[in-house]
């Protein structure tokens, strides 16, 4: 069975109206799921057109591919830890990213036999060629950071900007002399190059910046899919491309947003590197020291409470604290306590990170808010219980203009009546500032491992109060 | 309109449903919006076949377009099957 060119058009047109259904449906987690499975028809649909399409005689390699794809996404899909999420979506991007250069190569190759090639189809190839290789490299580091294979530490040497920019700018007078000349090692070279900038582009970046790196790759991805589009002037890749390029420029704008910082610092420099000379706020606050307090101290207030502001942070997540939250929030409850969540937007490892595990642990998201919406909510919260979270409520990024953090948007922790930080030493967080929010008369610190404290405040809450 | 000309109508126009679409997204459903975009930029995977199908493809293209194939339709069932469980997760209180 073969159908026609305006068919298999008609077929592309309704697949990627499901790709904008399916998108659309991310605005609310209600009709989230019939989103995906729209995504789904969509993608059946795109491939189904294309194999019956006349461009597509022979089978034999597709059908093996695709079987052994499918066998490798089903169980990387099914096994992987929520936790880790960020490393699948990274190795994913990774796999865009290289089957954008394989497909612009090939392409390549068939026009070159054909005799078919021309100026402004080797342009396409390049640009294809270029951010595909980018995408994959980028993202493999961006891997090795999460996974912990390497150091998620900035990695930066003197001249590395201009190294990259002379890189930069040799990547794209290769691919020029190459759509001039047909030349095929400037095609190499080209490719080579751009495999190596993506590498270099991401290692300065902190592993801090990790939600940024994310949705940076994400978007990359998206170009990546549309200049393949460009090159095979198929426009369903070209619509898909950019649906895909602009999610993930949105999200690395709104990451940036939540850290007050632009897209050219986070990218140009790791995150604590210009920290210009001692916080004289912090300094006179840490003369008043911290105060610690028990379990109990925190259970005799909490239990009491109208309202209960628990701020989860990356922390959280490495201790697994989350269903003993759960088993919390519902002992909580049961006395009549109001318990929400706050997330700050650059909480976790990936945009929106910890609302996922928050699901995961079945903590309703109608407990769990934003950050606008949960700051109306701390002036009148009794508790505030800050798990694994540090710079997100540090109040030095309001008050210290000399701090690194100072205009970054923070939840305002501090103007509820008590604050408890879970916290397991006093190292500072990511950002490798102080937190002033330590030293506030209302506020103390009760140190261990966050899930044996949730733990014991579980047990605490059973044990029927004081 | 040359067919270069209409790609690019196409893609300019797309960006901003994009735009709007997006923006549109609740910011709890962020990481599943990662996941699905990921999966649907597997979409690359139409590029693939149309490589590895060509009856006049050589074998380097061939082979290629098998490794393109392979890694998209990871990108595929990988990024829809992931979007579903994490979605599955979120609940509604007396669910």
């Amino acid at each position: 069975m073969e159908i026609s060119a305006n068919t298999q058009a008609i077929a592309y047109l309704i697949s990627a109206i499901l790709f904008i259904l399916a998108l659309k449906g991310l605005t609310h987690p209600a009709s989230a799921r019939r989103g995906n499975y729209l995504g789904m028809a969509g993608m059946v649909i795109a491939i189904i057109a294309t194999l019956f399409g006349n461009e597509v005689q022979s089978y034999g390699f597709i059908v093996v591919g695709v079987l052994v794809g499918a066998l490798i996404g089903t169980v990387l899909a099914s096994r992987v830890q929520m936790t880790a999420m960020p490393q699948l979506v990274a190795a994913l991007h990774s796999f865009v990213g290289m089957a954008a250069v394989l497909v612009a190569i090939g392409t390549y190759l068939n026009h070159d036999a054909a005799g078919t090639l021309n100026t402004v189809m080797m342009g396409e190839l390049s640009a294809g060629i270029i951010i595909g290789a980018i995408t994959f490299s980028g993202s493999v580091v961006a891997f090795a950071k999460l996974q912990g294979l390497v150091s998620g530490a900035p990695v930066k040497f003197n001249g590395q900007h201009a190294l990259n920019a002379a890189m930069g700018v040799a990547t794209v007078a290769f691919g020029f002399h190459f759509g001039m000349t047909e030349s095929m090692t400037s095609l190499i070279l080209m490719t080579l190059l751009a495999f190596i900038l993506g590498f270099t582009l991401i290692i300065p970046i902190g592993g801090a910046d990790m939600p940024v790196i994310i949705s940076m790759l994400n978007s990359y991805s998206g170009w990546a899919a549309a200049a393949t589009g460009f090159t095979l002037g198929n426009l369903l890749l070209i619509i898909v491309g950019a649906l895909v390029g602009f999610s993930g420029a949105i999200l690395s704008f709104i990451m940036c947003r939540a850290m007050n910082r632009s897209i050219i610092n986070v990218v140009f420099g790791g995150f604590g590197s210009d920290a210009g000379g001692e916080a004289s706020a912090v300094g006179q606050a840490a003369e008043k020291g911290v105060k610690s307090a028990s379990v109990d101290d925190a259970i005799y207030w909490m239990e009491d409470a109208n309202k209960v502001i628990i701020v989860p942070g990356y922390g959280m997540a490495v201790a697994q604290a989350q269903h003993a939250l759960k088993e919390m929030l519902e002992l909580l409850e049961a006395k009549d306590v109001t318990v929400m969540f706050g997330i700050h937007p650059v909480a976790g490892r990936m945009p929106g990170h910890m609302n996922v595990l928050l699901a995961e642990a079945d903590i309703p998201y109608d407990h769990v808010m934003e950050m606008d919406d949960v700051n109306s909510e701390f002036p009148t919260a009794d508790v505030t219980l800050v798990v694994g979270a540090n710079d997100v409520v540090n109040p030095a990024a309001k008050s210290d203009s000399s701090s690194p953090i100072y205009g970054m948007p923070i939840l305002d922790a501090a103007k509820s009546r008590q604050v408890y930080f879970l916290k397991r030493s006093m190292n500072p967080g990511y950002s490798g500032v102080d937190n002033l929010l330590f030293y506030q008369d209302n506020t103390s610190l009760i140190f261990g491992d966050a899930k044996d404290t949730i733990e014991g405040m579980v047990s605490a809450l059973k044990g029927g109060g004081h | 309109m040359p067919d270069t000309l209409v790609a690019l109508y196409v893609f300019v126009l797309s960006c901003f449903i994009g735009y709007w679409v997006i923006w549109g997204v609740t910011p709890s459903l962020h990481t599943p919006l990662v996941a699905l975009t990921n999966a649907i930029s597997g979409i690359i995977i139409v590029g693939a076949l149309l490589v590895t199908g060509l009856e006049s493809a050589g074998t380097a293209a061939e082979i290629f377009g098998f490794i393109a194939v392979l890694l998209a339709s990871i990108n595929v069932f990988g990024g829809f099957l992931v979007t579903n469980r994490m979605l599955a997760m979120f609940k509604k209180k007396d669910k």
